[in-house]
C-alpha cells in the first residue's frame, strides 16, 4: 500500500478518452438478458424480501427490447473525457470548462450504486448557469471523476484505495488540471471522499458541499452500535435521524456483504446482468420504491429508465461490480463509522434532500461541520439528488458556494 | 426445481379438508436440455477481477472459483449423482399444502429405530447420503444389528425436490410440525430426530413440540444458549459473569455466527440476491462455498446505507 506518494512518480499526461464498448460485448449482454433464469416470485406483497420479481421483469424487458447502449455512449462522448495516471492508477474523469471567466472549479464525486452517469444532468446548469436560471457569476468548471474501481477508472490490484487515498488522488488531479482554487462536492461515497479531502486540506481547496451529512455525534453512535434505545434527550428530528441510521446500520444486507465479502458476491454480479441490475436497485427503500414505479412506467424526477440502465450497463460493460463493492470493504477495515460526525474545520455546506434515507438534523450537522457556511433543506429529491433534481441540485451548489468565490 | 424433477406440482387449494395423504414414489431425472443449459452457462462464466488481498478476507478467492468452474464444466457428471439418488427409495407427500420430498430407507433389521435427519444450508439431502449405509446396515459398517435405524431424510421446504413455499411462514416451527406428520404418515409410533445447522433448529423445535412418538433428539450444532447468554448476544445485555474459558469461546463463536454475512443478506433481502443466484452457476457456487470463515469476525464499521453489526 502506497503511503501518500500520490503523483510523485506518476505519468502526468492527461489523455483524451472516448467510450467505445466492443460490439461483441454489446451482443453478449443482449444475449444474456433474455436468457436470465428468474427465481420464483417473492412470497410477500411488498419489498420486505428485496427487489420484487415484477420490477425485475419490467426492467429486463425494457433492457432487452427498448434500451440502446450506443445512445449512452454517444451522450458520454459528446462530453470532454480524459484519463490520467495518479498513484499508479488510471483515473477517468469528465472535465467541462465554463465559457465564463472566473468560473469556480468544482470536483464532484459520485457514490454507489452510481457512477459519472449520476452527474451528467448537472453539467449544463453548473457550467452554463445563465441558460439555467442562474447568474454568470454562478458558473463552475466541472470535474467529475470515476472512483477507483468504478466505471472507466482503473481497478486497484491491491488493497488501500479507501476514501482517504481517493481524496489524495483528487487533490493531485485538480493540481494537474492547473486549478489553484477549487471546491469539492459529493453525497454517498462522495461525501466521505469530500470530507477526507477537506480534512487533508490540500492547497487550493476552499470548501466542500455535501448532499449527505455525516453528523451522528460520538455518544449517540455508541447507542446505535450497541443496539440500545435512542438517548432520551433527543429532539424529534434527532430521533428520526437516530432511527434512520440504526436501520441503515443493521438492515441493509448489501452493505454488509460488500463490506465483508465483496469477492464472493462478485462472482454473481460479474456473471449475470439481471442479477446485477437487481442488486443495484436495492439501495434504500425510498429510492427503490421510485425505481420500481419508474420501471412500471411512472416518472422519477429527471431519472429515466434509460438513465438507470446506462448506469447499470456501465457497471456491466466495465465489469466493475466487484471492484466497486470493495470500497465498502476498504471503509470497513478502517473501523471508522460512515455516519460519524465529519469533524471538519474547512468551510462546509450541507443540503438535506427530503427523501434521503438519513435526514440530517441541523443540530447535529452544525456540530459535525465546525465551519458550516450553508445549511438548507431542499424542497424535493432523495438519495440520487443530482440525477433526480438536477436544477434544484445546481441551485443548491450555487447558493452553497457563493460566499467562497 | 420441481418441474425439472419430473413430477407435477398440483395447484394448492389451501383447504385442510382436502388433505391428500398419499405417499408417491419419486425419481429424479433432469432433462438433457437443462444439463446442456447448465454447461452453456458454466462455459459462458464471466469472472470478476481478482481479489485485492492475498487471503480470503474479501471472500472466496478467484483461483478457487476458477478451479471449481473448470471442474464443473469439464469433469463433473450430474447423471452420476442422479443415479446415486435414484438408487435410494424416494417419495413425496403433501403436508400443510406443500409437497415434501424425502428419502426413506428401511433397515433389514427388525426393531430398527426410526430416525429423521434434517439437513441445513448450503446443503440438501446430498449431505446425508454417506450415512445411509452405516445407519441402516450397521453390521456391514462396524456396528451391531441392534444399532440399526430406519432412515427418513426430508428436503426442507424450498430446498431440493420439496416445493417452494409461495407464502411466508415456513419457519422451523412449521417445518417441525410437518416432520412429525411425515413420521406419523409413515406409521412410526416411536422415533428420534437429528440435525445440524438449520436441521438443528428444526430438530430442537421438534423436541420442544414433543409430538407423540418422538423419543429424543441428537444435535451436531447447539443453537440455544442459556437465556442470559442469548440476552448478551442479541439484546446488548452485559456478557454474563463466570463463564468458563470454553463458554467464552462458544460465546465468541455465537457472536461470529450472528454476524455471518449470508445470514444478513438472506435474512434481509433473499429475493435480491436470488436474482443472481438463480442466473449464475458460478455465482451460486461461490455463495455456497462461503458458509463459514473467520473473516467476518473482525470489527467492521458502517458504510453508506449498510453496515455489519458492530463487533
Amino acid at each position: 500500500m502506497s503511503t501518500g506518494t500520490a503523483g510523485m512518480s506518476a505519468d502526468p499526461a492527461v489523455r483524451p478518452f472516448h467510450v467505445d464498448i466492443a460490439e461483441e460485448a454489446v451482443a453478449d449482454l443482449r444475449r444474456r438478458i433474455p436468457a436470465w433464469r428468474p427465481p420464483e416470485r417473492e412470497p410477500v406483497d411488498d419489498q420486505s424480501q428485496g427487489v420484487q420479481l415484477a420490477t425485475v421483469r419490467d426492467l429486463a424487458n425494457y433492457w432487452t427490447t427498448e434500451y440502446d447502449w450506443r445512445r449512452c455512449e454517444a451522450k458520454l462522448n459528446a462530453i470532454p473525457q480524459f484519463t490520467t495516471e495518479i498513484d499508479g492508477l488510471d483515473v477517468h474523469f469528465i472535465h467541462v470548462r465554463s465559457s465564463r471567466q472566473n468560473a469556480l472549479p468544482l470536483i464532484v464525486s459520485h457514490g454507489w450504486p452510481g457512477s459519472i452517469i449520476e452527474q451528467l444532468k448537472i453539467i449544463e446548469p453548473l457550467t452554463n448557469p445563465t441558460q439555467h436560471g442562474g447568474a454568470a457569476s454562478d458558473a463552475f468548471d466541472v470535474v467529475i471523476p470515476s472512483l477507483p474501481g468504478y466505471g472507466f477508472s482503473g481497478k486497484p490490484a491491491a488493497a488501500g484505495w479507501g476514501p482517504d487515498r481517493i481524496a489524495r488522488a483528487w487533490a493531485v488531479l485538480m493540481q494537474r488540471l492547473g486549478y489553484t482554487r477549487y471546491v469539492a462536492q459529493g453525497g454517498d461515497w462522495g461525501t466521505a471522499i469530500s470530507a477526507a479531502l477537506a480534512r487533508q486540506a490540500p492547497a487550493g481547496l476552499l470548501g466542500i458541499h455535501v448532499n449527505f451529512a455525516q453528523m451522528v455525534p460520538p455518544g449517540v453512535l455508541g447507542h446505535i452500535r450497541n443496539g440500545d434505545p435512542a438517548p432520551a434527550d433527543l429532539s424529534a428530528a434527532e430521533k428520526r435521524a437516530y432511527d434512520q441510521v440504526a436501520f441503515a446500520t443493521y438492515h441493509r444486507g448489501y452493505g454488509v456483504i460488500q463490506g465483508t465479502r465483496p469477492q464472493t458476491i462478485g462472482y454473481s454480479l460479474a456473471d449475470t446482468p439481471v442479477g446485477l441490475a437487481a442488486w443495484l436497485l436495492d439501495h434504500d427503500t425510498g429510492s427503490y420504491e421510485h425505481l420500481a414505479q419508474l420501471f412500471a412506467g411512472h416518472s422519477f424526477g429527471a431519472i429515466t429508465r434509460d438513465d438507470w440502465l446506462d448506469n447499470t450497463s456501465l457497471y456491466w460493460f466495465t465489469n466493475t461490480p466487484t471492484s466497486a463493492a470493495r470500497l465498502y470493504w476498504e471503509q470497513a477495515i478502517t473501523g471508522r463509522n460512515f455516519y460519524a460526525a465529519a469533524d471538519l474545520l474547512l468551510p462546509a455546506a450541507v443540503t438535506v434532500f427530503p427523501e434521503e434515507y438519513v435526514h440530517a438534523p441541523h443540530s447535529w450537522t452544525e456540530k459535525a461541520y465546525h465551519n458550516l457556511i450553508y445549511f438548507h433543506e431542499a424542497e424535493k429529491g432523495g438519495h440520487f439528488a443530482a440525477w433526480e433534481q438536477p436544477q434544484l441540485f445546481s441551485e443548491e451548489l450555487r447558493a452553497a458556494f457563493r460566499t467562497l468565490r | 426445481m420441481p418441474e425439472t424433477a419430473g413430477f407435477i406440482v398440483e395447484p394448492k387449494k389451501g383447504s385442510t379438508t382436502m388433505t391428500d395423504l398419499t405417499i408417491r414414489p419419486f425419481e429424479i431425472h433432469v432433462p438433457d436440455e437443462h444439463l446442456a443449459e447448465l454447461q452453456r452457462r458454466i462455459a459462458a462464466t464471466r469472472q470478476p477481477s481478482k481479489e485485492t488481498v492475498a487471503d480470503r478476507s474479501q471472500g472466496v478467492q478467484l483461483t478457487t472459483i476458477q478451479a471449481l468452474v473448470t471442474h464443473w464444466g469439464t469433469g463433473y457428471d450430474w447423471r452420476t449423482c442422479e443415479a446415486k439418488l435414484n438408487a435410494l427409495p424416494q417419495f413425496t407427500t403433501e403436508i400443510d399444502g406443500l409437497g415434501i420430498h424425502f428419502i426413506h430407507v428401511k433397515s433389514q433389521h427388525g426393531n430398527a429405530l426410526p430416525l429423521i435427519i434434517t439437513h441445513g444450508w448450503p446443503g440438501s439431502v446430498l449431505e446425508m447420503l454417506e450415512v445411509v449405509g452405516p445407519l441402516t446396515d450397521p453390521a456391514a459398517h462396524g456396528g451391531r444389528a441392534d444399532d440399526a435405524f430406519d432412515l427418513v431424510l426430508p428436503s426442507l421446504p424450498g430446498y431440493g425436490f420439496s416445493d417452494q413455499p409461495t407464502e411466508v411462514g415456513w419457519d422451523p416451527v412449521r417445518t417441525a410440525r410437518a416432520w412429525a406428520e411425515v413420521m406419523h404418515r409413515l406409521g412410526y409410533t416411536r422415533y428420534v430426530a437429528q440435525g445440524g445447522d438449520v436441521g438443528a433448529a428444526v430438530t430442537d423445535t421438534m423436541a420442544i413440540q414433543a409430538p407423540d412418538g418422538l423419543a429424543g433428539i441428537h444435535l451436531n450444532f447447539l443453537r440455544r444458549p442459556p437465556p442470559d447468554v442469548t440476552a448478551a448476544l442479541f439484546g446488548g445485555a452485559p456478557v454474563p459473569e463466570g463463564l468458563t474459558e470454553e463458554e467464552r469461546a462458544a460465546f465468541a463463536a455465537f457472536g461470529a455466527q450472528f454476524r455471518k454475512v449470508y445470514i444478513t443478506e438472506q435474512g434481509q433481502s433473499p429475493q435480491t440476491i436470488g436474482y443472481s443466484l438463480t442466473d449464475s452457476p458460478a455465482g451460486l457456487a461461490a455463495w455456497m462455498l462461503d458458509h463459514d470463515t473467520a473473516a467476518t469476525t473482525r470489527s467492521h464499521a458502517p458504510s453508506p446505507a449498510g453496515s455489519p453489526p458492530a463487533a
